[in-house]
C-alpha cells in the first residue's frame, strides 16, 4: 500500500510536467488544428536554457525557469512565423509534414551545437535538495517543487483564457476562426500568442523534466513529447482540462508499469492506450463527437 | 409496382429532428420531384436513402429482380451497389482525375479480376480493362462529353462538372437515380439543356429518379409526381397541377417564389 | 476511325513496353558487368543498395500515402519486421533458399500485421491516424526489443547476418516493385484507392468500400517494406530495433514528399538524390538531418506537390519539357 502511494506522488509529479507539455499541444491544435510535432523540441531548448543558465551563468533556479520560458516562447512565436504562418490555406498534410521538419532541424541542430552526449543537470542546493518524510512516504523537495509550479502555472493559464480579452480571442478563434476574424479579431496575433503561452509552458516543464530525470540530451523532446501528446488526446485535444487530466493520467500509468512491470513496457503501454482511445472514442475523455457534412 | 418504399423515416441530430416519420413511394420508371423551403431536410433524406446516415427510426424497402430488401443503415457503398446512385448538391466529382477516371471509378463495382490480376496485368485485367474503357467512352459519347474526356474534372465548366456528376452516376448502372439540385447556379439556357437531358436518360436508361430542385420550371414540367417537404415532414404528395393549389404548400413557401 | 486510334495506340503501347524491358534487362548487364570488372566498389555498391531499399520503401509508402491519402508516419515498423523475419531465418538456414523463403516470409509477416493494425486504425484521419501509425511502429519495436529478445536478442541486435543480398537480388526486387506497384496503380482497384484520396464520401456513394482499399494498400505498402527490410538485413550484417524507429519513419516520407505524393517516378528520383546527399554526407549525420528538414519546410513552402507532383516521368513529358511547355496540364498522370 505505502509503496503504491509512492508510486502516486511518483506519477503526479511526472505527470504534471506531461500535463505542461499537453497543455503546448492541445492549444496550439484548438487553435489552428495542428499536431506541432516541433513543442517537443521547444521543451527540450526550454531544458538546455535552463543547464547553461544555472551552469554557465550561475544563476538561481528562478531566475533560470523565468529565462527559458522566455527563450521558448519566442522560439515558439519565430517557428509560427517563419513555418506554419504561410501555409494558413494549405492543406493539414503539408503543415503537418513542415511541423515534422522545424523539430528535426530544431533537434539536430542543437545536437550540432551541444554534440549528442546525454549531460547531468546541475544539482539544486538549500530547501531545494531536501526531501521530507511522512511515515515511510518520501516527498522530495522537487517532486513538490514541480507539482507546486505546474499548479501556479495552470491557475495563471485558466485565468488568460477565461479572464483576459486575449483570451477570449483564443477560445473565439478556435470556435470559429472566420466568424472571430468578421467580428474584428486578428486571427493571426492570436495564434501566434497561443504559441507563446503554449512553448513557455514547455520551456518550463524542459526545466523541471531536466531536474526530475537529472539527464537531459537533444532527442529527449521526442518520446516524452508523444507521451504528452498521448495525453492530450486522452483527455480530449482541443481541450484544456483534457490536457490536464491526460497529463496526470500518462504520468501516473508511466510510473505504475515502470514500478510493478518493466519500464522498457512503458511506451508500448502508453501507445497501446492511445491506439484504444482513437478507436473507441477519437475525440478523447471530454470531448464531443462531430462528423462531416455531406 | 413500386421499386422503393420508405416507410416512416426519421432522423434526428441530438434532439433536433431533421426527418421526421417522411413516408414515400417510388414507382417503377417514375420521375418524383422532392421539393421544400431552405432547410426542411431534402438533402438528409439522401442521405438517408444512401446510407450517408444512419436513420434513427423507420424503413426503406427495395424491390429489385422480385426480390424485396430492406435497406436501411447499409453503408454507402452497399446501397450503391444494390442500384440506388446518386449526385451531390456541391458537386463532389474526383477533381484532380480525369473526366474518363471519374466514370471508370465508378464502374469499379462491376470488376471481377482480382488483385492478383491487377499486380500481374493478366488477361483477365486487360479484357476487362478494354470492356470498361469503351463502356466509359460510350457513356460519355451518347451524353456528349467525350471531347473532355482527358481533362481534369477540375477544369470543367461547371454545368458539366454537374453533367458529368450525373454521368458518374449513371456509370454505377443504377437502378434508382437520386438528383440533388442538378440546376442548381445553372442559367436557364443549361437548365433547358438539362431538362432535355433528364427526361432522355428516363427514357434511354428506363430508370427512376427522384429529384430534388429549386427551379420550380423544372420540377412542375417534368415531374410526375411531387413531395413536399417542411420542418423534415412530408406536408403534401401530388401531381404538379395539384401541388401548385395545395394551401399547405403554398404557406410553407410564402414569401418564396413558387 | 475510333478502331484505328486504339490499334495504333496498341502499337505504341507494345513498342513502349518492349523498350521497358530492354531497359531494365540492360541496367541488369551493365551494372553486373561493371561491378565483376570492380568499377563499382564496395562502397559505391552498399549505396545502390541503399537506394534500392529505399526505392521500395518510398514507392510502397507512396501508394498509402501519396495515392490513397492515408498518412502514415510507421513505416519503418513493418520494414523492421521483414528485417528481423529475414534475419532469424538465414542466421538458421544459410542458403539462398533460406534468403528468398526469409524475405518472402518477412513480407507476409509484415502484410499480416499490417492488416491487423490497419483494420481497426484505418477508419482514423488524416493527423490521428498519422499518430496511430507512430505507436503501432513504437510497439513493433518494443516487441522486437525487449518481449522477443530470445529470438531477436533484444536491444543489441542480431549481428553477422548471412549476405545473400547481390546485384541480381536487389534489381529484380526493386524492378519488381516498382513495376508490380505501378501496374497496381493502372487497374481499377488502384483507382478507387486514388478516389479515396480524392474524395473518401463521393468514392462511397460511387460503391467503393473506403474500408476495403484502404486495408488492400496498406497490407500491400506494408508487404513490399517488409521486403525492403529483408534485402537491407541480408546486406548490411546487421540489424537493432533502433534503426527502425520514428527517425526512420521520417526518412522514408522525406523521400516520398520530395519527390511527389502520387508520383511513383518521382519517388524514385528523389531515392536516389537523397542517397546521394546522404553518402555525401556520411560522416556529419547531423547535418543530413538539418538538410532533411529544411527540405521538409522549404517543399512545403514552395512547392508541395515535391519534384514530379502527381505526373509520372513519361516519354511525353520529356517532350514537353524540351519544347520548353510548361506541362500544366499534361503528362500521363
Amino acid at each position: 500500500m505505502e509503496r503504491f502511494l509512492q508510486q502516486i506522488i511518483n506519477g503526479i509529479s511526472l505527470g504534471s510536467i506531461y500535463a505542461l507539455i499537453a497543455l503546448g499541444y492541445t492549444m496550439v491544435y484548438g487553435i489552428i488544428k495542428l499536431i506541432n510535432f516541433a513543442h517537443g523540441d521547444v521543451y527540450m531548448i526550454g531544458a538546455y536554457v535552463g543547464y547553461f543558465c544555472m551552469t554557465t551563468l550561475k544563476l538561481g533556479f528562478f531566475p533560470s525557469l523565468l529565462i527559458s520560458m522566455i527563450v521558448c516562447a519566442l522560439l515558439g512565436v519565430t517557428i509560427e512565423k517563419v513555418a506554419y504562418k504561410p501555409l494558413r490555406n494549405a492543406t493539414r498534410i503539408a503543415v503537418l509534414i513542415t511541423a515534422i521538419g522545424v523539430s528535426l532541424v530544431i533537434e539536430y541542430g542543437t545536437m550540432f551545437f551541444v554534440k549528442p552526449d546525454p549531460r547531468s543537470y546541475p544539482l539544486l542546493t538549500g530547501f531545494m535538495a531536501k526531501s521530507y518524510h511522512l511515515g515511510n512516504l518520501v516527498f522530495s523537495s522537487h517532486q513538490i517543487l514541480i507539482i507546486s509550479i505546474t499548479i501556479v502555472l495552470m491557475i495563471l493559464l485558466q485565468f488568460i483564457v477565461k479572464k483576459t480579452r486575449i483570451g477570449k480571442a483564443m477560445r473565439a478563434v478556435s470556435l470559429d476562426r472566420d466568424a472571430a476574424q468578421l467580428m474584428g479579431i486578428s486571427v493571426d496575433r492570436t495564434i501566434s500568442f497561443t504559441f507563446l503561452v503554449g512553448s513557455a509552458l514547455a520551456g518550463a516543464a524542459g526545466i523541471l523534466v531536466g531536474i526530475y530525470y537529472n539527464s537531459i540530451n537533444p532527442l529527449m523532446g521526442v518520446m516524452p513529447g508523444l507521451r504528452a501528446f498521448v495525453a492530450a488526446v486522452f483527455g480530449g485535444i482541443g481541450l484544456i482540462p483534457g490536457a490536464m487530466i491526460g497529463g496526470y493520467f500518462i504520468g501516473l500509468v508511466e510510473v505504475m508499469v515502470s514500478g510493478y512491470g518493466n519500464s522498457m513496457y512503458r511506451d508500448a503501454v502508453v501507445f497501446a492506450i492511445l491506439i484504444i482511445i482513437l478507436i473507441v472514442k477519437p475525440s478523447g475523455l471530454l470531448g464531443k463527437e462531430t462528423r462531416e457534412k455531406v | 409496382m413500386p421499386i422503393l418504399s420508405v416507410n416512416k423515416l426519421s432522423k434526428s441530430f441530438g434532439g433536433l429532428m431533421a426527418v421526421s416519420n417522411v413516408s414515400m413511394e417510388l414507382e417503377q420508371g417514375e420521375l418524383v420531384g422532392l421539393i421544400g423551403p431552405n432547410g426542411a431536410g431534402k438533402t438528409t433524406v439522401f442521405n438517408l436513402l444512401t446510407g450517408m446516415y444512419q436513420p434513427t427510426s423507420g424503413i426503406i424497402t427495395l424491390y429489385r429482380d422480385q426480390k424485396e430488401e430492406q435497406i436501411q443503415g447499409l453503408k454507402p457503398y452497399t446501397i450503391c451497389k444494390k442500384g440506388i446512385a446518386r449526385t451531390f448538391q456541391n458537386i463532389r466529382l474526383f477533381r484532380d482525375l480525369t473526366v474518363l477516371d471519374n466514370v471508370r471509378i465508378a464502374m469499379n463495382k462491376n470488376v471481377k479480376y482480382g488483385l492478383l490480376s491487377s499486380f500481374f496485368h493478366s488477361r483477365s485485367y486487360s479484357d476487362e480493362e478494354k470492356e470498361m474503357l469503351d463502356n466509359s467512352i460510350h457513356l460519355l459519347e451518347i451524353l456528349k462529353l467525350d471531347h473532355k474526356k482527358d481533362e481534369l474534372a477540375k477544369n470543367l465548366p461547371y454545368g458539366e462538372q454537374r453533367q458529368l456528376e450525373i454521368i458518374r452516376a449513371l456509370a454505377t448502372n443504377p437502378c434508382i437515380l437520386l438528383l440533388d439540385e442538378p440546376a442548381a447556379g445553372m442559367n436557364p439556357a443549361e437548365t433547358a439543356q438539362l431538362t432535355e437531358m433528364i427526361g432522355w436518360i428516363r427514357e434511354n436508361f428506363k430508370l427512376t429518379i427522384l429529384l430534388i430542385e429549386h427551379d420550380m420550371s423544372l420540377v412542375m414540367k417534368i415531374c410526375e409526381r411531387i413531395y413536399v417537404l417542411d420542418y423534415g415532414m412530408v406536408i403534401a404528395e401530388g401531381t404538379p397541377a395539384e401541388i401548385k393549389s395545395n394551401k399547405r404548400v403554398i404557406e410553407a413557401y410564402l414569401g418564396e417564389e413558387m | 476511325m475510333v478502331k484505328n486510334i486504339v490499334n495504333a495506340s496498341g502499337n505504341s503501347k507494345w513498342l513502349s513496353l518492349a523498350g521497358k524491358w530492354i531497359t531494365l534487362l540492360l541496367t541488369l548487364v551493365i551494372v553486373q558487368v561493371l561491378i565483376s570488372a570492380n568499377i563499382i566498389n564496395d562502397y559505391i555498391f552498399s549505396t545502390l543498395v541503399t537506394i534500392g531499399v529505399n526505392i521500395i520503401l518510398a514507392v510502397s509508402l507512396n501508394l498509402i500515402t501519396g495515392f490513397t491519402g492515408q498518412f502514415s508516419l510507421g513505416h519503418a515498423g513493418f520494414m523492421s519486421i521483414g528485417a528481423y523475419t529475414c534475419a532469424i531465418i538465414t542466421l538458421r538456414y544459410s542458403t539462398v533458399f533460406g534468403f528468398v523463403g526469409g524475405v518472402i516470409a518477412g513480407a507476409v509477416f509484415a502484410a499480416i500485421v499490417g492488416f491487423f493494425v490497419g483494420l481497426p486504425t484505418l477508419r482514423l484521419k488524416g493527423d490521428y491516424l498519422a499518430i496511430a501509425t507512430i505507436g503501432m511502429a513504437e510497439i513493433i519495436k518494443i516487441l522486437f526489443r525487449n518481449v522477443l529478445e530470445d529470438i531477436t536478442n533484444g536491444a543489441a541486435g542480431l549481428s553477422e547476418i548471412p549476405q545473400f543480398n547481390n546485384w541480381i537480388w536487389l534489381f529484380v526486387f526493386t524492378a519488381g516493385t516498382v513495376i508490380l506497384i505501378s501496374n497496381f496503380i493502372k487497374s481499377s482497384h488502384g483507382r478507387a484507392c486514388i478516389s479515396i484520396r480524392e474524395d473518401e464520401i463521393a468514392a462511397e456513394a460511387m460503391g467503393i468500400s473506403s474500408t476495403k482499399y484502404k486495408v488492400i494498400a496498406f497490407v500491400t505498402g506494408a508487404f513490399f517494406a517488409g521486403i525492403a527490410g529483408a534485402l537491407y538485413s541480408s546486406y548490411f550484417y546487421y540489424i537493432s530495433p533502433d534503426l527502425f524507429g520514428f527517425q526512420k519513419s521520417i526518412d522514408i516520407l522525406v523521400i516520398v514528399v520530395l519527390g511527389g505524393m502520387g508520383s511513383i517516378s518521382g519517388s524514385i528520383i528523389s531515392a536516389i538524390l537523397l542517397a546521394l546527399i546522404s553518402t555525401y554526407l556520411q560522416s556529419f549525420p547531423e547535418l543530413k538531418m538539418i538538410i532533411y528538414g529544411v527540405l521538409l519546410v522549404v517543399i512545403m513552402q514552395f512547392r508541395p506537390q515535391g519534384i514530379m507532383g502527381s505526373k509520372e516521368l513519361s516519354l511525353s513529358l520529356l517532350k514537353k519539357w524540351t519544347e520548353g511547355i510548361k506541362g500544366r496540364n499534361g503528362g500521363a498522370a
